[in-house]
């Protein structure tokens, strides 16, 4: 098997405070082949943008990486001095944020942007740049892109806007994509075209994804394999297919209570009664034993680590350990 | 654009016709010009007939009409204490009173959004906590104070430079610049850090308010996920951000500096126009106060214009026409 194109190893962030270390993300692994996408779903607070924000490197002090590592085609960027990582991000790393009305800088038109973009990370003239941008711009479906693409943004409608990012964000062509909830912020009626042109569009240029959303149905119908954070850990990975339709984890099965479809108005996931344990008040054990129907001694003692399942799917679940000695 | 800027001009053409209005009502209401000029010996028969003459037999709206008609020619009549033109008077003072404002506004915009940028951008360094307390002093000491503290070290213990005047001036036409001489540019250097320290600090922290705002932005994390140089996110994208709020108060302040120059002009003797209003206002001049009192706010409405145009430039958001054309 080739190495995956990107490698989260025990990840884990910790945030100094008054009252002690609080650990965001504790122990999150997984990987991404080239060209797949992996989407990822938790409530909120479980440490998706985290994730997002550790991988590309922009952790907001005082938040560090403090444990683990992250590889890109093997190589560590973790670890890369500040000015190494910063070409990093953009050129092999793009990142699309949740709401395209506050992500474009609005006292720069749309060329601005894009071009000041690709000329950071190649060495192409001013011209070129440009074409490249225009074409880049058509191909994300703003009607006009030679005309439009000398306005700001705030001639542009949501919707467009995203799209925009979505240039911005590919315009020099990385090898991975995180987008973060990149169509939680618009119209319901756009939010499936977005969805399909960040898949489709990376599929072009063979770059991997990350999704992450809090929409199971756009998991359903986007990602290969999905991962499931519970309280800064992860608490089920696998092919999408059989974790939608077999899920083994109880929290991943709670979540799999109602899948809204894309052209429905998707539904938060808080069908388990309970809430998520604050950072500061994590119970020993298992994050999630508080709000599982099936949590037993060892549970609330031991805390259970990503057990390898059939099917190259992981759980962390004393349900499935080997020895399942519950009772 | 056309009709914004003609609303603007009508705006302030209405802002000039009230003050007028306070002008007016000085001669009018505070003391008896008749009596102020003629003097105790004077003659019924003269009085009567300088009534006349000054036309303060007609209605009262004639009057006004005729006192703007006048002050739009520069006419405010003639000095009871010196016996001159006021606007002669005005024009020789003014160049002082300009000159010390402008090299007072440039150090308090120039230090004041260096100082700012630096402290929000190094917000954990020791040397802008140093700067944050020290500016606390420049807002909370009154500028008289700072003067004669300046005077006192500068001029008296150290003598490194004048206390007080111009210094030597060179005539250009009716310009009399201290600029061109050594002593002047001396005379210069302590009005103009008195006169600029307490807007200097006021901009240095709206600097790093806003600065510290715009850094926090959506977009300014989306710029620096594309891998731009730090460079290019602090000073193309949120510096240009922070200056569009910063731009109003400055221009505002520009005009409250050649209002305060009173204070200062009054501190280091200095020969401009403040210090002229200060002794017509013991001599109840009443030409020289309500001159002086028109020109105040016409800089300030000047200004005011400017800045709004300024802003237009600016900031795109803001040309609404362009944007309803498409959609
Ligand atoms: N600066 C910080 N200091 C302390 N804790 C923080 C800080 N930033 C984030 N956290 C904590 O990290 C956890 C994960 O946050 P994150 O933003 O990754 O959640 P998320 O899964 O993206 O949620 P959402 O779906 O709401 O976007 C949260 O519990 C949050 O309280
Ligand atoms: S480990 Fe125990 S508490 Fe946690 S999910 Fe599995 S059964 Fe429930
Ligand atoms: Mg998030």
């Amino acid at each position: 098997m080739t190495a995956p194109l990107l490698s989260v190893r025990d990840l884990k962030v910790t945030f100094p405070t008054r009252r002690g270390l609080l650990t965001a993300l504790d122990g999150v692994s997984f990987d991404i082949a080239a060209g797949e996408v992996l989407g990822m779903v938790g409530e909120s607070g479980a440490g998706k943008s985290l994730t997002g924000a550790a991988i590309i490197g922009l952790l907001e002090p005082p938040g560090r990486i403090s444990g683990g590592e992250i590889r890109l085609k093997g190589e560590r960027i973790d670890n890369l001095p500040p000015e190494a990582m910063r070409r990093v991000r953009g050129r092999r790393i793009g990142m699309v944020f949740q709401d395209p009305l506050t992500s474009l800088n609005p006292l720069y038109t749309v060329a601005q942007q894009i071009i000041e973009t690709i000329r950071t990370h190649s060495d192409v003239s001013e011209a070129e740049a440009r074409r490249k941008a225009i074409a880049l711009l058509d191909r994300v479906g703003i009607p006009a892109a030679a005309r439009r693409i000398d306005d700001y943004p705030h001639h542009f409608s949501g919707g467009m806007r995203q799209r925009v990012v979505i240039a911005l964000a590919l315009c020099v062509e990385p090898e991975l994509v995180i987008a973060d909830e990149p169509t939680t912020a618009l119209d319901v009626s756009v939010q499936a075209q977005i969805i399909d042109l960040i898949k489709e569009i990376c599929a072009e240029r063979g770059a991997s994804v990350l999704l992450i959303t809090h929409d199971m149905g756009v998991i359903a119908e986007t990602a290969d394999r999905v991962a499931v954070l519970y309280a800064g850990r992860l608490a089920e990975i696998g092919p999408v297919r059989d974790v939608i339709l077999n899920a083994e984890h109880p929290y991943t099965k709670g979540l799999m209570g109602s899948i809204p479809t894309l052209t429905q108005e998707s539904d938060r996931l808080v069908q388990i009664p309970g809430a998520m344990p604050r950072l500061n008040a994590m119970p020993p054990g298992c994050a999630f034993n508080p709000r599982c129907a099936h949590a037993f001694d060892r549970c609330r003692s031991q805390r259970p680590d990503p057990i390898d399942r059939p099917g190259n799917r992981q759980v962390a679940c004393w349900l499935h350990a080997p020895e399942a000695a519950h009772g | 654009m056309i009709a914004y800027i003609l609303r603007r001009i009508a705006q302030s053409v209405l802002v000039m016709l009230v003050v007028a209005l306070v002008s007016f009502s000085l001669f009018r209401f505070v003391g008896d010009p008749v009596a102020t000029m003629m003097g105790q010996e004077a003659s019924q028969a003269d009085r009567v007939a300088l009534r006349e003459r000054l036309g303060l037999n007609d209605p009262v709206v004639v009057q006004f009409a005729v006192f703007i008609g006048r002050a739009a020619t520069g006419d405010f009549g003639i000095s009871y204490r010196l016996q001159q033109p006021v606007m002669e008077l005005i024009l020789s003072r003014l160049p002082a009173t300009l000159e010390l404002a402008l090299i007072s506004g440039v150090l308090a915009f120039v230090l004041g959004v260096s100082l700012g940028v630096y402290t929000a951008l190094n917000r954990r360094g020791w040397l802008s906590a140093a700067i944050m307390s020290t500016s606390l002093i420049g807002v909370s000491l009154p500028t008289f104070l700072i003067g004669v503290l300046l005077i006192w070290v500068f001029a008296v213990e150290l003598q490194w430079l004048p206390s007080f005047g111009r210094g030597e001036v060179v005539t250009i036409g009716f310009w009399r610049t201290g600029l061109l001489t050594e002593s002047g540019r001396a005379s210069l250097v302590l009005p103009s850090i008195t006169l600029g320290l307490y807007q200097m600090t006021l901009i240095m922290r709206l600097v790093r308010a806003e600065m510290l705002e715009v850094l926090r932005t959506d977009y300014i994390k989306f710029a620096r996920a594309r891998g731009l140089p730090n460079r290019a996110v602090h000073f193309g994208h949120a510096l240009k951000n922070t200056m569009v709020p910063v731009i109003t108060i400055t221009g505002l302040q520009l005009g409250s500096i050649i209002a305060f120059a009173i204070i200062t002009e009054t501190v280091f003797q200095w020969p401009g126009v403040g210090a002229l209003f200060i002794n017509s206002v013991q001599f109840v001049d009443i030409p020289v106060m309500a001159a002086y009192l028109m020109l105040i706010a016409l800089i300030f409405v000047v200004i005011n214009l400017v800045v709004d145009l300024l802003y237009y430039a600016v900031d795109p958001r803001l040309r609404v026409d362009r944007a309803n054309a498409r959609h």
